[in-house]
């Protein structure tokens, strides 16, 4: 509540002060820019996603920003976290470098709920690189790497607002100020605040369908500009403070709290973030920069399941200064420079300190060749030194070779090495009477050692015109070879979660074909088929990943009519995926061992008044499909066959939502 | 005595190279294609560092580096590659092997 009260009266100061609208509006000619952007030329493969694409879905924050989008699977949130978990390749985003703005942001403790951390409006844009991924931003990505964009002050429109209420009571607001101070300083408050505010429980096993929950996310950016001189400058502070209730329906932190009268969990966490990026860019050789990035961030959680307790502070530092120039000519471009990372742990499980401090330090070169017609390669290199890693290399290539008009060809390597916060990563496991065992003790983190794996990948893409409209098809297929991956095994036994180090094979197998065309005018289509082959020796055996359906079809149409003289436009869109049987826990005879196959529809529908004003309604999972069995042991939740941490499909039913956006331009 | 070393320094001074000097020329071409072969040209000669065409401008803006090669060093370069420029024109010959699509207007 006091937070709520906090955002108010942000809210109402700041739309005082931004009561003043230009009146002199410039009219801009914008051509249609595509919401997904694929390259033809870039050697990665990468898809931009604009903040175009972001308004096709509910989209609160960034973990649900991707539902439209078939290169990363979004998982179902659980009824305990509430966060949308991704997956790129197969793989869950601990394997993925998640960075904003270049620096890595969703990492250590904030791994679980991070992505939720990040406002959907507050996006310019998303970059989804499949694979190994360049070596510039460290050696923790495996399966491959997003980067986010937020809107920047010098560009952003003065005055934004959003507001979103859904079904399942959860109420967002977002707005945007921004101001240009003078012709090189501009500055910007982005404010966020959700609620859920009532409780719900569809399918009456007691238990809450997702939790209560409020967060308030203040972000105050400053740029400074100088394209005479050559300057760019960024200083970002930001605040967060999220705090989520879960469990039974009748569970009331200040009576239930550790009694076995109620089951119930809460969650918060408290960030401060503050980063700068200073890049300067030679005047007489516009293809030579230098930049020099620094993060500083405190993540604060305290949190309790039952009567488990968890805690992480993170301490972390991020430092690095990179140098782009040439060799030669344009056709031969390199970025060399280094990286400083420091992590502080406090972290506490069920009272048992397994606090640690980490730190590295790295060197990389990574070299560019474009022949400037139909191949470029980037060849890649990284050595790190870190205290419990060790010291080791990063290699890292990526080729393109265009064959023909339209189509390319991709071809990428590398290798990564990653420390697993098995706690902070597997934090939904706590909402279970699962024991925690870990089986190694040798290893420098938790006794276990680092993970490392090679990611190979091979893509096509080709663009064409399929009766006279604009379509592209594609296929790729990567493969991750885990020489020691921190096995996760849920499988051993209904009632514990063994931690250990591999022995024997683990690998990840993704192919993924994709087709996009626009059937008529303003009508599109995408369609995907994906197929995962995961699996892992486990102690019992080999299996498959768990909660990981080996088949996968998406797809999504959108229609636009044609804008009106003032702006008046329709938009619809609707996406399907069909998500195959996944392998279950062991759950004690509770589930099956393989769940059944689904399919979950989303609609949407915008109305946009003026290009200043809009309104949309939708609705999530349309066809009402609901997990049978939601949360195990859920009458006898202090007993030893309990787990809320074992979801394949939605909880929560059918979902309305409806929202309005303003801008003053 | 002193005048003539001034005479001398500021002589000098003058020829001083400029190792990131920029250019504009106009260069005759016609699609991407023409752009991807006039950029390849204009970076085949030593000491140029960027060279970017323009369809619809015509032109084509340069980095070069003034003790490395000349403006003339590379006008050659993409003239010998089928392309006319302001002040070096390409042979009939080097015209013709142009692709189709790349046959410009020439101006005689």
């Amino acid at each position: 509540m006091k937070n709520t009260f906090l955002y108010f009266l942000v809210f109402l100061s700041y739309t005082v002060s931004a009561q003043i609208p230009d009146t002199l509006q410039t009219v801009k000619v914008e051509a249609k820019r595509a919401k997904i952007q694929k390259s033809l030329i870039k050697a990665t493969n990468t898809t931009v996603l604009s903040s175009k694409e972001l308004l096709k879905a509910a989209c609160c924050n960034l973990a649900e920003s991707f539902e439209t989008n078939p290169s990363i699977d979004v998982n179902f949130s659980d009824a305990l976290t509430g966060t949308k978990q991704i997956k790129m390749l197969g793989l869950t985003s601990p394997y993925l470098l998640i960075a904003e703005e270049n620096i890595p942001s969703v990492r250590g403790a904030s791994q679980a709920f991070g992505l939720s951390f990040t406002p959907g409006t507050w996006v310019e844009s998303i970059q989804i690189t499949k694979g190994a991924g360049s070596v510039i931003n460290g050696f923790e990505s495996i399966s491959g790497q997003i980067n986010t964009e937020l809107l920047k002050p010098a560009n952003d429109i003065p005055f934004f607002l959003n507001v979103y209420g859904s079904s399942d009571a959860r109420f967002e607001l977002n707005t945007h100020f921004t101001k240009k101070l003078d012709s090189l300083w501009s500055t910007s408050l982005l404010v966020h605040g959700n609620a859920r505010l009532a409780k719900n429980d569809m399918n009456e096993d007691g238990f809450l369908d997702n939790p209560l929950g409020n967060q308030i996310n203040i972000l105050n950016r400053w740029q400074y500009t100088n394209p005479e001189k050559g300057w760019v400058t960024f200083f970002n502070l930001r605040y967060l403070n999220d705090q989520k209730q879960t469990g039974e329906v009748a569970f009331e932190p200040d009576q239930h709290k550790f009694s076995t009268t109620y089951w119930g969990s809460e969650i918060n966490t408290e960030r401060f973030d503050f980063s700068s990026k200073i890049g300067y860019v030679w005047k007489d050789m516009p293809f030579q920069s230098i930049g020099f990035q620094n993060a500083f961030t405190s993540h604060n959680q305290q949190s309790y399941f039952g009567l488990r307790t968890y805690d992480i502070k993170q301490k972390s530092g991020y430092s690095n200064l990179i140098f782009n120039s040439i060799i030669n000519n344009t056709m031969h471009k390199f970025s060399t420079g280094l990286n400083f990372t420091f992590d502080e742990y406090q972290e506490k499980v069920n009272a048992i300190d397994v606090s640690r401090k980490d730190n590295s330090l790295g060197t990389f070169f990574e070299y560019t060749f474009d022949n400037t017609d139909n191949f470029s390669l980037i060849l890649g290199g990284r050595a790190d030194y870190h205290n419990r890693l060790g010291f080791f290399l990063t290699p890292r290539l990526h080729a393109r070779y265009n064959p023909w008009q339209d189509g390319v060809l991709r071809f990428s390597a590398g290798r990564g090495k990653r420390s697993a916060n098995i706690f902070a990563e597997n934090q939904q496991l706590f909402g279970s009477s699962r024991t925690f065992n870990i089986l190694d003790t040798n290893g420098k983190i938790y006794g276990l050692d680092p993970e490392i794996a090679w990611n190979y990948g091979v893509g096509f893409l080709q663009k064409f015109q399929l009766f006279g409209m604009k379509s592209d098809a594609s296929v790729d297929f990567y493969r991750t070879d885990f020489q020691n991956q921190v096995i996760i095994d849920v499988y051993q036994g209904s009632n514990q979660v063994d931690f250990y180090n591999l022995k024997g094979k683990s690998f990840a197998n993704s192919l993924q074909v994709e087709f996009n065309t626009e059937i008529i005018k303003h009508l599109n289509f995408r369609s995907a088929y994906k197929f995962y082959d995961i699996q892992s020796d486990y102690n019992m055996g080999r299996f498959q990943r768990q909660l990981q359906a080996k088949h996968r079809f998406f797809t999504n149409l959108e229609f636009e009519t044609h804008i009106k003289e003032k702006g008046q436009q329709w938009r619809f869109d609707y996406t399907l995926n069909w998500i195959g049987k996944q392998q279950l826990p062991n759950s004690g005879g509770e589930l099956p061992a393989m769940s059944p196959s689904f399919v979950v529809m989303n609609s949407q529908v915008t109305r946009t008044f003026s290009p200043v004003f809009e309104i949309y309604v939708g609705a999530e999972n349309l066809g009402n499909y609901k997990q049978s069995k939601a949360i195990i042991g859920a009458d006898n939740p202090f007993g030893t066959n309990f787990d809320s941490s074992i979801i394949y499909a939605p909880v929560f039913g059918k979902m309305f939502y409806a929202g309005l956006r303003y801008k003053i331009k | 005595m002193l005048l003539m070393l001034m005479i001398g320094f500021s002589t000098l001074a003058q020829e001083k190279k400029n190792k990131n000097a920029k250019y504009g020329v106009e260069v005759n071409g016609n699609c991407e294609m023409c752009q991807k072969r006039i950029q390849k040209a204009a970076m085949s000669v030593a000491g140029v560092k960027t060279a970017s065409w323009n369809v619809a401008s015509q032109e084509l803006s340069l980095i070069l580096n003034e003790e490395k090669c000349s403006m003339l060093d590379v006008e050659k370069a993409v003239a010998k590659a089928g392309h006319d420029t302001k002040n070096v024109k390409a042979t009939d010959e080097e015209y013709d092997s142009l692709h189709g699509c790349c046959r410009y207007e020439r101006v005689k």
